[in-house]
């Protein structure tokens, strides 16, 4: 409900909630959400996703005392290197005893949101809220509004640490009936190159709300591979918004990874903002039972010389349904703009459900530029190979499927990540073979 | 009793009939070769006995070990035996080549009541396959046929019938794209495979192949019927003459 979040925000207002500038920011915030509501599916950005069990529910405000003094283990969620530096956030909350940042390479900074806007003011206020755009965002606004906790990462000009920083947002059963708003700010300097691990988890399958927002500004010549692990709780529900903006002959690579949440929508926006730069979006989603998994994406070419990648595929079961919109903008100045967009899914079940939209809006006349979604069935051709060498039907589906799905999350680049969801969708469709 | 007792065998893709009375008896020990031109029904013989989905069988019978081989599913087939090496093999990208063997053996295995094995065991079944077919182990670790050659394709094929050790094996066009030094690999590999035992079925359009998989009948294929069969000189005579002499049919010697 609309009028709860109101409540929520007088609350936080009250207690401070940051720096002055930030608290204009959260005004300026919670009116845009007060003015737009949630977003109903008349609204063409949601039209194949409905919203109404977060809009019509009364979630509580997770308090601080949800993460207190409660130390679960999360060893499972640490793709077995427990070494990497990690900001664990339990139930919204940042949790000191669950995290680690001994190790953390010279030239990477970080800090949880509540301490950086006092050490880091200036780079905060560069950075923060000023590239997630809420002005027709209900969810971004309303995350801007509240945010509450999350994680700074500042990368220094030309440094490259070796590790990753996991971001892991760890949820139990005292999540219940409770709302988050998580915010994360990402800075990679000059010529800088950094992976950063996001990643949701849940203990046992409570309900909850997570709002994320994460910010990431690229600048020039600089790397940041982005991996996001959505594995929610089967009746949480999660939204976020992954924005970034690139400097010249930056790259972004990001790879979403989703499979909770009984409804999730995750949106990843880039602009393509200095010459010769690059974005690699992939992703994979599976889901079944009643689940509902939502992905937009936007790659905005500004400048000339840049090229974008993406290749999302979705499998799909049970009565699940999803959604992917691709939007690829190539403005007048960015000519020479290489891009291809490749939307893939694969139905297993007759009442599963996918709406697939690629966009591609040009407006430069010097460009190269593909787009396609395709929606189908496991292949009768390689399923008759492996049966003609004795492998049964049932098994045979399954590793097709796992091939479908291996085929996009190969392009991990971060082994350990990417062999751990190998074995995660292995098990998922081969168990019998593993 | 047969190997594989193929009697008027008629099948039909898309509702066009494309063998049309094929009779054919394969005994244990023997190689048959199955010649003839492009389109002649070669190929869709061999995936009949497979047991491809895209072909219907309109008449006939094929009894394999005794039992009604039409009837079995394809991975039943191969269960029992039954090998086909395919002319265009399947790339599955994403599922390892070591894997998918390894699925293979073990389902076969399971099917004959035996335990399968696991995944160290069989590495060294797979390291002595390898050494037969001069394949780099590292192809194991490659997904199926993604990103092979056409050589590699066909190498791979008979890696696998080594590692499955087929009863009746059907080479389908094995020998089309190999260059000679592939040619003689995978040739040597299937004459290693041979026993009193088990049979071998080549579907070729040249006789190249046949220099170095010595068959014991040369049956020709022509518009979905045999129209010659004789012993291995008959493939030389075709190599010779081509196919066009051969336009009316004869009883088929097996």
């Amino acid at each position: 409900m609309t009028v709860a979040y109101l409540d929520e925000f007088q609350r936080v207002v009250g207690n401070g909630a940051g720096p002055a500038w930030l608290r204009n920011v959260r005004h300026d915030a919670i009116e845009r959400f007060s003015t737009l509501g949630f977003p109903t599916q008349k609204n063409e950005d949601w039209h194949f996703t409905s919203v109404a069990p977060i809009a019509d529910a009364t979630f509580r405000s997770l308090a601080a005392e949800s993460a207190r003094h409660r130390t679960p283990d999360v060893t499972p969620h640490l793709f077995g290197h427990t070494e990497w530096p990690r900001l664990v956030f339990l139930n919204g909350r940042l949790s000191p005893e669950l995290s680690r940042l001994t190790g953390l390479s010279r030239g990477m900074r970080v800090l949880p949101l509540t301490a950086a806007w006092q050490e880091m003011p200036e780079l905060v206020q560069s950075y923060l809220a000023q590239i997630a755009s809420f002005d027709d965002r209900s969810f971004a606004a309303l995350n801007t509004a509240l945010m509450a906790d999350g994680a700074v990462v500042h990368i220094a000009r030309d440094a490259a640490p070796e590790m990753p920083i996991h971001l892991l947002f760890l949820s139990d059963s005292h999540a219940t009936d409770g709302v988050a708003q998580m915010r994360n700010l990402v800075v990679a300097e000059r010529g800088s190159k950094a992976t950063v691990v996001e990643s949701y988890a849940s203990i046992g399958a409570p309900r909850y709300f997570n709002n994320v927002v994460t910010e990431m500004r690229v600048e020039d010549g600089a790397t940041v591979n982005h991996l996001r692990v959505q594995r929610e709780s089967p009746a949480a529900f999660h939204v976020s918004t992954t924005e970034v903006s690139q400097g010249r002959d930056s790259h972004f690579l990001s790879f979403s990874f989703a499979t909770g949440a009984a409804l999730s929508r995750t949106n990843i926006y880039t602009t393509l903002d200095g010459a010769g730069c690059g974005a690699t979006l992939n992703g994979l989603y599976m889901v079944d039972g009643q689940q509902h998994v939502d992905h937009q994406t936007r790659i905005e070419h500004a400048k000339p010389s840049c090229f974008s990648r993406e290749l999302y595929k979705g499998i799909l079961d049970g009565e699940s349904h999803g959604v992917f919109n691709g939007k690829v903008y190539v403005q007048p100045e960015a000519q020479k703009t290489d891009g291809k967009q490749t939307n893939a899914n694969l139905l297993l079940s007759n009442r599963a459900r996918i709406d697939t939209k690629p966009q591609l809006e040009i407006f430069a006349d010097d460009v190269k530029c593909t787009h396609g979604a395709t929606v189908g069935r496991p292949d009768e051709t390689a399923l008759f190979y492996m049966k003609s060498r004795g492998i049964s039907r049932e098994l045979a589906r399954r590793l097709i499927t796992y091939a479908f799905a291996a085929d996009v999350l190969e392009t991990i680049e971060l082994v350990p990540v990417r062999e751990q969801l190998e074995a995660f969708t292995l098990a998922r469709f081969a168990p019998a073979a593993a | 009793m047969p190997l594989l007792q193929i009697t008027n065998l008629h099948a039909t893709a898309d509702g066009k009939e494309i063998l049309k009375g094929i009779d054919l008896t394969v005994n244990v020990g023997e190689v048959h070769a199955i010649m003839g031109p492009n389109g002649s029904g070669k190929s869709t013989l061999a995936q009949v006995l497979a047991g491809h989905p895209a072909y219907e069988v309109t008449e006939g019978s094929v009894t394999y070990e005794g039992k009604d081989l039409l009837e079995m599913q394809p991975e039943e087939r191969a269960q029992a035996g039954l090998f086909l090496a395919f002319q265009y093999p399947v790339e599955i990208p994403g599922v390892s080549n070591s894997y998918f063997l390894r699925s293979a053996y073990n389902e076969i295995r399971k099917s004959r009541g035996l335990p399968e094995v696991d995944p160290m065991e069989f590495l060294d079944l797979m390291e002595q396959r390898l050494k037969l077919v001069d394949m780099d182990p590292e192809m194991l670790g490659r997904s199926v046929n993604t990103g092979f050659s056409g050589g590699e394709k066909k190498r791979n094929e008979i890696l696998q019938m080594a590692v499955l050790e087929p009863r009746l094996a059907i080479l389908d066009e094995t020998d089309s794209g190999l260059d000679i030094d592939a040619l003689r690999i995978v040739a040597e590999g299937v004459n290693h495979l041979r026993r009193p035992d088990n049979a071998t079925i080549v579907v070729t359009h040249y006789q190249r192949l046949l220099n170095h998989i010595i068959p014991d009948y040369v049956h020709v294929l022509s518009a979905g019927r045999f129209v010659r069969s004789g012993g291995k000189e008959l493939a030389l005579e075709l190599e010779e003459r081509g196919y066009d002499w051969l336009e009316k049919p004869r009883e088929a010697v097996a």
